[in-house]
């Protein structure tokens, strides 16, 4: 099953790719990561197919696409 | 190499930065100067190069600034309001360490000024010119053979120290005919190594980042101390300077420039009429020739500083002599002397000082006494100064130096 | 599994300083992928602006140099009519370009420079800190037109691919958006086309992006996104202005 990992230490929070993301896989975390942001994270299972529309419009390069 | 050939001063500059490995130009008209981009617009792509006619100064300097940065020798050249423009690009090249040769064919200021020579852009030039703590290395021609011969030197300075340099001429240097000799073999630029700092064609290094900005706390101030020990070295290592019937004289006349070739004609009328009268011309006009001044001043106790601005070029000279000798002034700003006008600023000079010169010459043959005789050091401070900003013989004012520009209006 | 998305190698490994959901991140990652795919990382140079991109000759991992505030594209021509074997790109903000340097831009498209212009259009001056830009909308507000932009006080915004497509020399002019991840796919083909017209020599190539500055738009970044569509869509429509493909143009 596809999936996409979040690096935490480049995410910034701005939530672009949850709006991105054409299931809606995606929700913000509800702790601070390291960095001060509640980073991004792949919030539902069997969920994400793996477009990578989210680390298209990541604007920190922060999300990893597996396939 | 050899020959010598009769041309314009704007031209031989060109042709001089040419044989001198210069295969990059972008300029912007600006009268006294026209005939440099004009020259380069066909010169350079004979020899392979580009030229470029810029749309404003401003895009000229920083064509130069990208240029430069590929590691090629460039030029731009331009009359004093262009180069206020420039003036913002200067001060990146000089941040980004970068070698670029520029030239001033300098003409009345401030403002539009007028289009005949002028040398009001002194302190715009040995002072830094753009913001920021820098300096430019700044030669001064006083004939067309040194406008086409100077060239190459800047190219040298400003490669072995990374750093702006600029030919300051004006519109009589610019506009006047004379014959030229290159005393130099032509530079293949292909023969000069591409410095480790050059951009373009990374195959097989790390990038490189040409920038003149570190915002890092504490780094910018390291790297302007770096580049105040560069400009030490300059000044001990890199002055210019020429002297003429120094080795006697009593007065001398320090000039730069065409107001070094007026000082000179003044000088010989002086020699004529049996006055010790000597030159002293800086050629660099950056780094200062300073030591050689105050040397002198050990032994000569007066000066008479001939320039075409207000009193720009006389600073450093006071500087230099740090008060040890008297020092007088006179000032043409954005006016052209002649060569009889100065000569009786000269006079009237010297026939004031000739008592002082006297009592230390009796002072010197008598045998040596004791100790106390009062010193006579301050003749000059019963001398009326000549009147300033004035010729001093309104009937003469009629220019037979030099022809000003030809050109009626010009661009601006 | 395998990594679908790898971080492109013409982009240095390092976190960018952007604000959140700025879109220079995403337009930095879109050329530093077209270089990769282009295979011309190692005989490129950028020109880096004066704004918040001024950094991003530490970012791109291609020779890189950073030029006064507006005169990338006389820089980007010192370059490459010196060195024409480089190919050149230069990267400027809305101020950058359509301010100060608006005869810079006008003038290498007139002369169909063959280079690359990546200009970001987010309508503000973000790195001095939100003041009005040429391409500000009107009403809206900014730290030196705090009530909005008023065309009677502040004049109208520019519109610059609509200007430079009256222009012959400009060869390739394209408007797309960072606003939707398919605009980022969009961005990132016209970006390849202005790279391409360049190593096959075509002339001059400006990709106008419109951008989110959620920051100093006071909004949050996915209020930004919106901005983008529906207040400055309108007025800068997206589209091709000019294409190599389109002959000569006006005689």
């Amino acid at each position: 099953m596809p999936e996409i990992r979040v690096d935490e230490t480049r995410c910034k929070g701005c939530e672009l790719c949850t709006k991105a993301c054409p299931k809606s896989c995606i929700e913000m975390s509800d702790t601070f990561s390291v960095t001060g942001y509640y980073p991004a994270k792949l919030a539902k299972t069997d969920c994400c197919i793996g477009c990578g529309l989210c680390a298209q419009i990541c604007p920190d390069l922060a999300i990893a696409v597996w396939k | 190499m050899g020959e010598k050939i009769l041309m314009k001063g704007n031209e031989a500059l060109a042709e001089g930065a040419v044989l001198a490995g210069c295969r990059f130009f972008s300029g912007y008209p600006i009268t006294p100067q026209n005939e440099v981009p004009e020259y380069m617009s066909w010169r350079l792509p004979e020899a392979g190069g580009t030229f470029i006619q810029a749309e404003s100064e401003v895009s000229a300097i920083n064509m130069i600034y990208g240029a430069a940065a590929t590691g090629i020798r460039t030029m731009t050249s331009s009359s004093s309001p262009g180069i206020s423009l420039k003036q913002e690009g200067i001060s990146y090249c000089a941040g980004a360490d970068l070698p670029i040769f520029f030239a001033n064919v300098v003409r009345g200021g401030p403002g539009l000024g007028n289009i005949a020579a002028s040398q009001g852009d002194y302190n715009q030039s040995v002072k830094g010119g753009g913001h920021g703590d820098y300096h430019t290395i700044v030669l001064a021609p006083n004939s067309v053979d040194e406008m086409g011969n100077f060239p190459k030197k800047c190219y040298e300075l400003a490669e072995k120290y990374r750093m702006p340099s600029m030919i300051l001429a004006d519109g009589i240097l610019g506009q006047m005919m004379e014959p030229v000799e290159f005393k130099f073999q032509p530079v293949d630029p292909k023969s000069l190594k591409k410095p480790e700092w050059s951009l373009g064609s990374a195959e097989g290094r790390k990038k490189r980042i040409v920038r003149s900005y570190d915002l890092r706390e504490g780094e910018l101030e390291k790297l302007n101390w770096i580049r105040a020990k560069k400009f030490k070295e300059i000044e001990d290592k890199e002055v210019l300077f020429e002297e003429k019937n120094i080795n006697d004289a009593q007065l001398v006349l320090v000039a730069y420039g065409t107001s070094s070739r007026i000082a000179a004609a003044a000088m010989k009328m002086a020699r004529d009429k049996g006055m010790k009268v000597g030159l002293f011309r800086p050629i660099t006009l950056w780094p200062f020739p300073k030591k050689q001044l105050a040397k002198m001043a050990q032994r000569v106790k007066n000066f008479l500083v001939v320039e075409m601005s207000q009193g720009q070029f006389v600073d450093d000279v006071r500087l230099a002599i740090n008060g040890t000798a008297e020092i007088d002034l006179y000032a043409r700003p954005s006016g052209i002397p002649n060569g009889e006008e100065v000569f009786a600023v000269v006079d009237k000079l010297y026939q004031s000082i000739k008592p002082a010169i006297a009592a230390k010459k009796a002072e010197k043959s008598k045998p040596a006494k004791k100790a106390k005789a009062p010193k006579k050091a301050k003749p000059t401070k019963k001398l009326k100064p000549v009147k300033k900003f004035q010729p001093v013989k309104k009937k003469t004012t009629k220019i037979k130096t030099a022809k000003k520009s030809t050109k009626k209006g010009g661009r601006r | 599994m395998e990594l679908v998305n790898k971080k492109p190698s013409s982009l240095v490994d390092i976190k960018m300083h952007y604000c959140p959901g700025c879109g220079h991140g995403i337009v930095h990652r879109l050329i530093a992928e077209v270089m990769d795919e282009l295979g011309i990382r190692e005989r490129t140079v950028g020109v880096a602006p004066v704004g918040c991109a001024v950094f991003s000759d530490d970012y791109f991992n291609c020779d890189m140099i950073q030029g006064p505030h507006g005169r990338g594209p006389a820089i980007a021509t010192g370059i490459k009519r010196s060195q024409p074997g480089c190919i050149v790109f230069s990267y400027q903000g809305d101020g950058d370009l359509a301010s100060i340097g608006m005869a810079e831009t006008v003038h290498s498209a007139a002369r169909s420079e063959n280079i690359s212009i990546i200009f970001i259009n987010n309508a503000i001056y973000g790195m001095t800190g939100g003041q009005m830009a040429p391409t500000t909308l009107i009403g809206q507000p900014a730290t030196t037109c705090p009530k909005g932009r008023d065309p009677k006080v502040n004049g109208y915004p520019i519109k610059v691919c609509e200007l430079l497509s009256q222009l012959d020399g400009a060869r390739f002019l394209e408007r797309t958006s960072v606003s939707t991840a398919q605009g980022v796919i969009k961005t990132k083909k016209a970006i390849k086309k202005a790279f391409q017209n360049q190593i096959e020599g075509k002339g001059f190539s400006l990709v106008e992006i419109l951008s989110m500055c959620p920051t100093n738009w006071g909004v949050t970044p996915l209020q930004g996104l919106k901005f983008v569509d529906e207040k400055m869509m309108p007025l800068y429509p997206l589209g091709v202005f000019r294409s190599p493909e389109q002959e000569g143009g006006q005689k």
